[in-house]
């Protein structure tokens, strides 16, 4: 890594150079280096995935893949990006190296977890990716039963012992994150002088902790029943296929918001910055994190509205979905009034932040339909789903990541990127994602099934579509890889806080000493204090 | 709320506890770190077996039946005795973390290897159960045999049965490594009143493991029993 | 078929209107609320713009009233909102008291359809316009679901239970049938055609030729399996026998051993012949043998239909009216 800062003071990166003192480390910024590694493997192998997909749906009939490999393309698709992408992406790659910054800290509670936590989730990788190799897995990401107990003739086995070794890696990471925020925040930093990032990851690491856990012992039931037929699902026996859906969504809706918190933490952050103001409502923001947190338990069965669960239990799960929305409306109001009267900063993170108010919108938005009961009965598993989520996971989560990305990479790297570009690609997601989804809505309420290989001709218009705004897509994630890559070598120096933002993480040199401060710093104020002290230049 | 000193350290300085780690400020923030740790640990252990147990509790609504019949089929007296003999352990395990907590080291060492032999008992015992379900045909998949016409519920109940029990064996298994190595610590001295950390979390893990074991032996082999004088 | 391009499905059932205004009411509240959030930011954006990054912005740390406003006004939306889709769900749910029976089994991949006139259809259905029908089934293998976009309708086909749903179809034509729940390989091969007929074809197509009428009618073929499976020497039609009556017993609230009560509807009568030590009734018992593997779904269709028609004086049941 001689490459990234050759002849500036000591930091995490230049210390020590062998590939030993990176594999064996226990900073917290490079576990933080090596998630981004993976996850970004994971995420262009989910990408392809994703762009066979949509090849094939270009034509109605299933003309590239035949229908089992299409079935492993959209599973592999989903478990990829799920559990190696979404999950971990802001947690782990961000959140590692960031969170002990913000807070002062020197590293988090429990650093050689923190490694072991790595080398799970690299274990867990290595067998999902290994199912893959030798034929994949055909049942959907969301392994219903009794499809994936009896039913498939795919590699569920590996693949679900795979996702089962990588829950670990969450639930350590959780547990790391909370202890760290309890007991190794900086002397003066009070719970309400934290930044809201690091309420979300709380918040997070609270999902992360109490969830995981129970899909972890779910698909150990699946696996059982599979591998060992343990009968806990089979109707065959007297079992309930559906009791799988319950215990499945009972941790698969709350790990949503796992997905969805961090990423909106990194807006806050980004969007204090770059409006030169406090986020309007900091408590009310902090609170809504947990309130997501805490009701994203709460709603599991609306996933379950048509697979035979009483009327009356989906009444109450519908009001409680329409409940949980709230929190996450009253912070797209507060992001939107940070706006009013700010300094506008229009840099790249910023205008991730654009893309992701926008898409994070509808994506939130749909939900409400599908909270409906009336609307849902004729939307569930159909494209309109398909939609909704991939506004919020992919308008939302991965913009918002790419947002933090953006923002922190200079501090990461000690290098700034090329910002016209990183406009650019903004752009190109966000046309690029509208048109791949957006005619995804009107194919959903048409009729058109999700997982379908084949369709009726009528759709295909619509479907074409879609596939041309991926294609857009594509482009728009290529490019950040290539000015990424590029700067590391070859991007201007950057220093210490190139954005001017408050927060302790830019009080350090970029990139940061391994220690993280020469001193331990003492904090006197609340976050996003833009006005009170005078900022350090870059 | 502020932990540890007031002001940092500059440099990296001699003459502090060998246990403590560079990025904590003290022992005392280290150690209330690592208790918060595993407190939370445990919590997810919680959940996990929660899921189980749940989908127990279901069964058990819809099949009563079944469940008293599969029931009976469990060694009570074996069952009984392993009972005890965990709640034992977990006597010796609190004798040990005492004993670590006064710097009585040999008498670390000797509760902590007692403890070790108790949970040991408990797995083989546990071995000899598992070895006549496996005779009597009682383990569920393809080899699974029993009479009457509850027969597919009986068979959800042993695939519980199993579950549970071997999920918490694993949890018996891995707390008896993670003794061996508590154990050979103690034996070399590392503890002192000033620290004995592992000890203490060890013994948290040990007790919940204890716990998880006092809900397992009533659901599953006191279903619907009667004492017959 | 619907031909050319088109934002809907055609509403084809009593149930599609409602569900398309409840749609488009949806939409038009969220997009009120998109289009005040993006006309907003944008504006924001553009008016306050500074890349000279030397400005602060104006240090406004917040407003309760205004965060007690956009919490309790988009709440009390949603309050409106949850009400009008539950109404128009349990319109969806609850099928009327009179419906024509039709059962069906899905199955990988494709689905049976069995009317009570013993007619057997794969993959098609054919029913009269104007009249409530109300389809029963389940799933022979894994979890599958019958989805007719055209009458708004969906449900899951769980093994081991029956689900059901119903509709009143208004327009002559042919739509849709998909099934809905991922099944494996030919999961998107799984579809059929629904035939809406006018009431004089419906009689045609029902007594003309060509269909699989074998067997004669569900409750002929009840009443065969009634005997053949000697479910006459117990359930004698004075209540005499080891069993129950069962004569009126279909629509009827029954009460077991242990106190509670349940409706009798076609899942608990299937309960009780394939998994009859669920549930015992009060006063009798629980000697029944399962004949789960001695009859297929077919089989328990017909016994349900001929119990159905077991009403003192011979008049045929009229069905619960919900989905079971």
């Amino acid at each position: 890594m001689q490459t990234m800062v050759a002849e500036s003071p000591v930091n995490y990166v230049n210390h020590q150079h062998s590939v030993a003192s990176w594999l064996l480390t226990k900073d917290h910024k490079r576990i933080g280096i090596l998630y981004l590694i993976v996850v970004s493997i994971a995420f262009t192998l989910g990408g392809i995935f994703a762009a066979l997909i949509r090849m094939e749906l270009t034509t109605p009939a299933g003309d590239l893949l035949s229908a089992d490999i299409y079935n492993r393309m959209f599973t592999m698709h989903g478990v990829t990006m799920v559990f190696f992408v979404l999950v971990p992406a802001v947690p782990a790659v961000l959140g590692n190296f960031v969170m002990p910054l913000m807070i002062g800290a020197k590293d988090v509670a429990f650093p050689k977890l923190n490694l072991l936590s790595w080398y799970v989730f690299v274990t867990g990788f290595i067998f999902t990716v290994a199912s893959m190799i030798i034929g994949g897995v055909d049942t959907g990401w969301t392994f219903y039963t009794p499809y994936s107990t009896q039913g498939s003739e795919t590699n569920v086995l590996l693949t679900g012992v795979g996702v089962f070794i990588t829950g670990f890696s969450s639930i350590l990471t959780g547990l790391n994150f909370m202890v760290t925020i309890h007991r190794m925040r900086a002397p003066g930093m009070t719970w309400f002088r934290l930044p809201l990032f690091i309420w979300a990851l709380y918040s997070t690491s609270l999902v992360m902790v109490l969830g995981t856990p129970v899909i972890a012992i779910t698909l150990l039931m699946l696996v059982f029943e599979r591998g060992l037929h343990l009968g806990i699902f089979d109707p065959r026996l007297g079992g309930d296929p559906v009791l799988f859906q319950h215990l499945f969504w009972f941790y698969s809706h709350p790990a949503v918001y796992i997905m969805i918190l961090p990423p909106m933490g990194a807006i806050s952050e980004v969007i204090a910055c770059f409006s030169r103001k406090a986020v309007f409502g900091y408590s009310f923001v902090a609170f809504s994190s947990l309130a997501i947190a805490v009701f994203g338990f709460l709603v599991w069965a609306h996933h379950l509205f048509v697979a035979g669960i009483s009327p009356y239990s989906a009444l109450i799960f519908s009001f409680l979905s329409f409940a949980v929305a709230i929190p996450s409306a009253v912070k797209t109001f507060n992001w939107t009034a940070t706006l009013y009267k700010g300094a506008i900063w229009w840099k790249t993170p910023m205008m991730f932040v654009f893309g992701f108010l926008g898409l994070f919108l509808v994506g939130g938005l749909t939900g409400i339909f599908l909270a409906s009961l009336g609307l849902d009965i004729h939307l569930t598993d159909t494209y309109f789903v398909v939609a909704h989520f991939h506004y919020i996971m992919v308008g939302g989560a991965i913009m918002g990541y790419f947002a933090g990305l953006h923002y922190w990479w200079p501090k990461m790297t000690g290098r700034m990127y090329n910002d016209t570009l990183g406009k650019l690609s903004a752009l190109l997601i966000f046309v690029g994602f509208n048109l791949t989804f957006g005619p995804q809505f009107i194919l959903g309420y048409l009729g058109m099934p999700r997982r379908y290989h084949v369709y009726p001709p009528e759709f295909q218009v619509l479907n074409v579509l879609s596939s041309a705004g991926a294609s857009i897509l594509a482009i728009g994630y290529l490019l950040p890889a290539l000015y990424f890559m590029y700067s590391l070598k070859w991007g201007e120096k950057a220093g210490p806080n190139p954005w001017k933002a408050t927060g302790l993480e830019w009080t350090t040199q970029s990139p940061p000493l391994p220690e993280n401060f020469p001193q331990t710093p003492i904090v006197t104020e609340g976050a996003y204090e833009y006005t009170k002290r005078e900022i350090k230049v870059a | 709320m502020p932990n540890g000193s007031a002001a940092g350290h500059a440099e990296p300085h001699g003459h502090h506890h060998p246990a403590l780690q560079h990025h904590f400020d003290d022992l005392e923030q280290q150690h209330e770190a690592s208790t918060l740790g595993m407190w939370l640990f445990l919590v997810t252990e919680v959940m996990f077996f929660g899921g189980l147990i749940l989908t127990y509790t279901l069964y058990r609504i819809w099949y009563p039946t079944a469940w008293a019949i599969g029931s009976e089929e469990l060694d009570i007296y074996l069952g009984g005795f392993n009972t005890i003999v965990l709640i034992l352990s977990s006597l010796t395990m609190a004798l040990a973390v005492r004993a670590a907590q006064t710097g009585q080291q040999k008498a670390t060492v000797t509760w902590l290897v007692l403890t070790m032999a108790l949970g040991l008992t408990f797995l083989v015992v546990k071995f000899f159960e598992y070895k006549e379900k496996f005779e009597l045909n009682h383990v569920p998949g393809p080899y699974f045999q029993f009479e009457g016409p509850e027969s597919p519920h009986v068979q959800i109940f042993f695939s519980l049965y199993f579950a549970l029990t071997g999920v918490h064996a694993l949890h018996m298994i891995i707390g008896f490594a993670l003794m061996s190595v508590i154990t050979t610590m103690a034996a070399k001295g590392r503890f002192t009143p000033e620290w004995y950390t592992p000890v203490e979390l060890a013994g948290l893990y040990w007790h919940f493991v204890d716990i998880v074991w006092i809900f397992l032996f009533p659901l599953l082999y006191l279903v619907d029993r009667h004492y017959v004088g | 078929m619907p031909s050319g391009f088109s934002l809907f499905p055609p509403q084809a059932s009593t149930l599609a209107p409602e569900v398309d205004n409840l749609y488009l009411g949806v939409i038009a509240i969220t997009a009120f609320f998109a289009i005040v959030v993006v006309v907003l930011v944008t504006y924001f954006a553009f008016k306050y713009r500074d890349d000279s990054g030397e400005k602060i912005g104006e240090p406004i740390h917040g407003s309760v009233p205004l965060e007690l406003g956009w919490s309790i006004i988009p709440f009390i939306i949603s309050i409106g909102i949850f009400v009008w889709a539950s109404v128009v769900f349990f319109h969806i749910v609850r099928a009327p008291d009179q419906t024509l029976e039709i059962y069906s089994t899905g199955k990988r991949w494709m689905w049976r359809f069995q009317h009570v006139d013993g007619q057997r259809e794969i993959n098609e259905l054919h029913v009269p316009v104007g009249r409530a029908v109300k389809v029963v089934f389940t799933s022979e293998d894994v979890l599958h679901d019958l989805f007719i976009p055209a009458f708004r309708v969906k449900a899951d086909a769980v093994p081991g239970r029956y689900s059901a749903i119903w509709f009143e179809a208004t327009k002559v034509g042919e739509y849709h049938i998909f099934c809905a729940e991922y099944c494996g390989t030919n999961h998107s091969a799984m579809i059929g055609t629904v035939f809406v007929m006018e009431p004089a074809d419906y009689q045609a197509w029902l007594s003309g030729g060509g269909q699989n009428t074998a067997g004669g009618t569900l409750i002929e073929q009840g009443q065969q399996l009634f005997t053949q499976l000697a479910c006459v020497t117990c359930h004698l039609a004075d209540g005499s026998g080891r069993g129950p009556s069962l004569v009126g017993v279909f629509g009827s609230t029954v009460t077991l051993d242990n106190g509670t009560t349940v409706q009798a509807d076609e899942g608990y009568l299937r309960e009780s012949i394939l998994m009859s030590q669920a549930k015992t009734v009060a006063g009798f018992q629980q000697l029944m043998p399962t004949f789960q593997g001695l009859v297929n779904e077919d089989g328990v269709a017909g016994l349900i239909e001929y119990i159905k028609s077991m009403q003192a004086g011979g008049a045929p049941a009229a069905s619960t009216g919900t989905a079971p």
